[in-house]
């Protein structure tokens, strides 16, 4: 009864069948030669081969793990430092940047990066990371914000430094939204990443472009269902984390 | 936990001391300066494929240019001094005085170096403003923005302020001291294309938005009647937001180049792999999140006492929804509208890349030539765009904000 409660829980398990279908997919788009031709019998060369996309979804993720770390670095960093007392006042400075930051798309500040630094995938980093502190300071504000305040007086009050308050009291009833925060960073840098290949970068987003480029429209379909997926699993792998943070928070 | 009641001072959130205030107006001012002196400001080139050579503001002040890039200088210095020592009203009306006249005269002190670099070298040399103006003027504006809100000023006043820089620099582009820099040629060299980009990019976000509405409003109210509807809705649009603009673009090209080439009355109709429908088509289902979750959440939100009073005067369920819940759920359901927009504008510059036209064919265009002053001629609208989307949202929630829970129920009570 344990292991049919245990497969049960395992087929119910939407992130680890995201996982599989990714995995497979990279795989299986090896030999997808048939299937490819079929659909698209006009074209002479069906599937991408240029680049395997087993080597295209390991530089996928290290543009966008690199770029996102130091966005969170910098970000909560950021976040932190205009919530303390001393902070406080370039908070409506860092207000203006993250409401400017809305209004100018990921793509726009890529674009914008080429033009100073060059082709490649140094620009991506820089864009990307550049973008990827705005949502992250947002979740770190709004975390630390709505923790309340007769808690943290209370805090002070049983004898905690400003600093000990941080750690035991602020960060961890912070988390939740803080972690929404960098959800949001890490997806939206997922899918200018695969922009970035525009410039130069090689990521998820080559067969795409080359596939617009070329009227290869199996290319566009490849890179966009990898693409796609790869957003999804990382999205319900930080639903998962959310949902630990969440009860551990309770606790 | 118990709060406690008295909270002793030593123990209360230090407030922040009037040096530290003074400190965001200096590190400003300073972080300007600073740009100013030590970054290109222009770049010349001979021409608009080579790549430039940088220009410092710095030795404009030996030669014939001494007397404004000297103003400049001294104007830039005594924001910084006066954000270092001032904190009284003057002292703050005074920085923004300069402020307000430090960016357009930088854009004149430019475009005239432009002019002379025209009329001494070639006429096909280029000269583009360059980091140290971009991060400087950047810094000016938050500056501004800073001090705008330090003053208190009256939101009437501070849209007077933005606009008077706005004519200046208005002005400075239409007078034609600018002419020579290589954003305004670019701009002149495409003038038909640009408005032909910005009008696409509006049809693009407005047809996508209307969209939007007609379905998203009527789905936000089923969900909200309707528990299991709303448990299906909301992970399919999440998921839908989830990926990637770029990829949704391409997953929607093969199933309507085949719908367009299987059903010909649909392919004449415009349905094709590429072109503005497969774009409005993706534009429409992200923008659908925002919304839904818009309605859902105003909807939800209501106090149950309103709709109690409601329903004991004699409304029926329908009635209730149309004249006191919808109403009364707007301001939400507004700002969820306003994100969709301000969304679209961003996500419709990618749809260049399927061939749907709009301000990203510029972007890309420029991008893929290297060209900054082509890239800045599509970011400077799109920028634009979202920044009057987000005023014209904003304020018609600030307008339908009203509480008028009263003046709905006896308008309702009359119509019942």
């Amino acid at each position: 009864m344990k292991i049919l409660s245990a497969v049960r829980r395992w087929a119910a398990d939407g992130l680890l069948w995201a996982v599989i279908l990714l995995a497979g997919l990279v795989l299986w788009l090896l030999h997808a030669q048939p299937l490819f031709g079929a659909l698209f019998p006009l074209l002479e060369r069906p599937v991408y081969t240029q680049e395997p996309f087993a080597l295209l979804l390991w530089a996928h993720c290290q543009l966008v793990l690199l770029s996102s770390g130091a966005a969170v670095v910098v970000g909560t960093s950021l976040g932190v430092a205009v919530t303390r007392p001393a902070g406080q006042p370039f908070k409506s400075v860092v207000d203006a940047c993250v409401a400017l930051g809305q209004v100018v798309p990921p793509v726009a500040v890529l674009a914008l990066s080429v033009p100073i630094i060059g082709f490649g995938p140094a620009p991506a980093l820089v864009a990307l990371a550049v973008y990827g502190v705005l949502p992250v300071v947002q979740g770190t504000v709004q975390g630390l914000a709505g923790v309340p305040l007769g808690l943290q007086q209370a805090a002070r009050g049983l004898g905690m430094t400003p600093g000990q308050c941080l750690w035991w009291v602020e960060v961890p009833l912070g988390l939740p939204v803080w972690l929404a925060g960098v959800r949001t960073s890490v997806i939206i840098n997922i899918g200018t990443a695969a922009i970035a290949s525009t410039v130069g970068a090689k990521t998820l987003g080559s067969p795409i472009i080359v596939g617009l480029g070329g009227f290869n429209t199996a290319y566009v379909l490849q890179g966009a269902m990898l693409v796609g997926l790869l957003a999804l699993v990382v999205d319900l792998a930080f639903e998962r984390l959310a949902q630990r943070v969440t009860r551990h928070a309770r606790h | 936990m118990p709060a406690p009641d008295v909270v002793s001072p030593a123990i209360a959130p230090a407030s922040p001391s009037l040096a530290l205030h003074r400190g965001v107006l200096l590190l400003l001012a300073a972080l300007a300066a600073a740009a100013l002196v030590g970054l290109p400001w222009l770049t010349t080139a001979p021409n608009r494929l080579v790549s430039g050579q940088a220009l410092w503001l710095l030795p404009l002040l030996q030669g014939p240019w001494a007397l404004p890039a000297g103003g400049v200088i001294v104007a830039v210095l005594t924001l910084v001094g006066l954000g270092g020592f001032t904190s009284g009203r003057l002292g703050l009306t005074l920085m923004l005085a300069v402020t307000m006249g430090l960016i357009p005269g930088l854009l004149w002190l430019a475009g005239a170096q432009a002019s002379v670099a025209a009329h001494t070298a070639s006429s096909v040399a280029r000269t583009s403003l360059s980091s140290g103006f971009w991060v400087a003027c950047g810094l000016l504006g938050l500056l501004l923005v800073e001090l705008l809100q330090r003053l208190r000023t009256a939101l009437a006043l501070r849209a007077a302020a933005a606009l008077a820089v706005a004519s200046l620099v208005g002005g400075l582009l239409a007078g034609g001291v600018c002419d020579e820099l290589s954003l305004v040629k670019e701009f002149a060299n495409r003038a038909d294309v640009f408005w032909g980009a910005v009008g696409r990019h509006a049809v693009l976000v407005g047809v996508s938005l209307v969209l939007t509405l007609v379905i998203g409003l009527p789905l936000g109210v089923w969900g909200h009647l309707r528990p299991a509807v709303r448990r299906v809705l909301m992970p399919v649009l999440n998921v839908l937001q989830t990926i990637p603009s770029i990829a949704l673009f391409g997953l929607l090209m093969a199933p309507l180049a085949w719908l367009g080439a299987a059903v010909p009355a649909l392919g004449q109709g415009g349905v094709s792999g590429v072109g503005m429908v497969p774009a409005v088509t993706a534009l429409t289902l992200y923008a659908l999140l925002p919304v839904v979750r818009g309605v859902l959440t105003g909807l939800a939100q209501l106090p149950a006492g309103v709709l109690q009073a409601a329903s004991s005067m004699g409304l029926s369920g329908g009635q209730t929804l149309r004249w006191i819940a919808l109403p009364l759920a707007l301001p939400v359901v507004l700002a969820g509208v306003r994100t969709a927009a301000v969304q679209l504008v961003g996500l419709a510059a990618v749809a260049a890349l399927i061939g749907a036209g709009g301000l990203g064919a510029i972007l890309f265009e420029g991008l893929f030539s290297a060209a900054q002053d082509v890239v800045l001629l599509a970011v400077i609208p799109i920028v634009g765009l979202g920044v009057l989307v987000n005023a014209v949202f904003n304020s018609l929630g600030r307008l339908t904000r009203v509480s008028r829970v009263r003046a709905l129920l006896e308008r309702a009570g009359r119509a019942a």
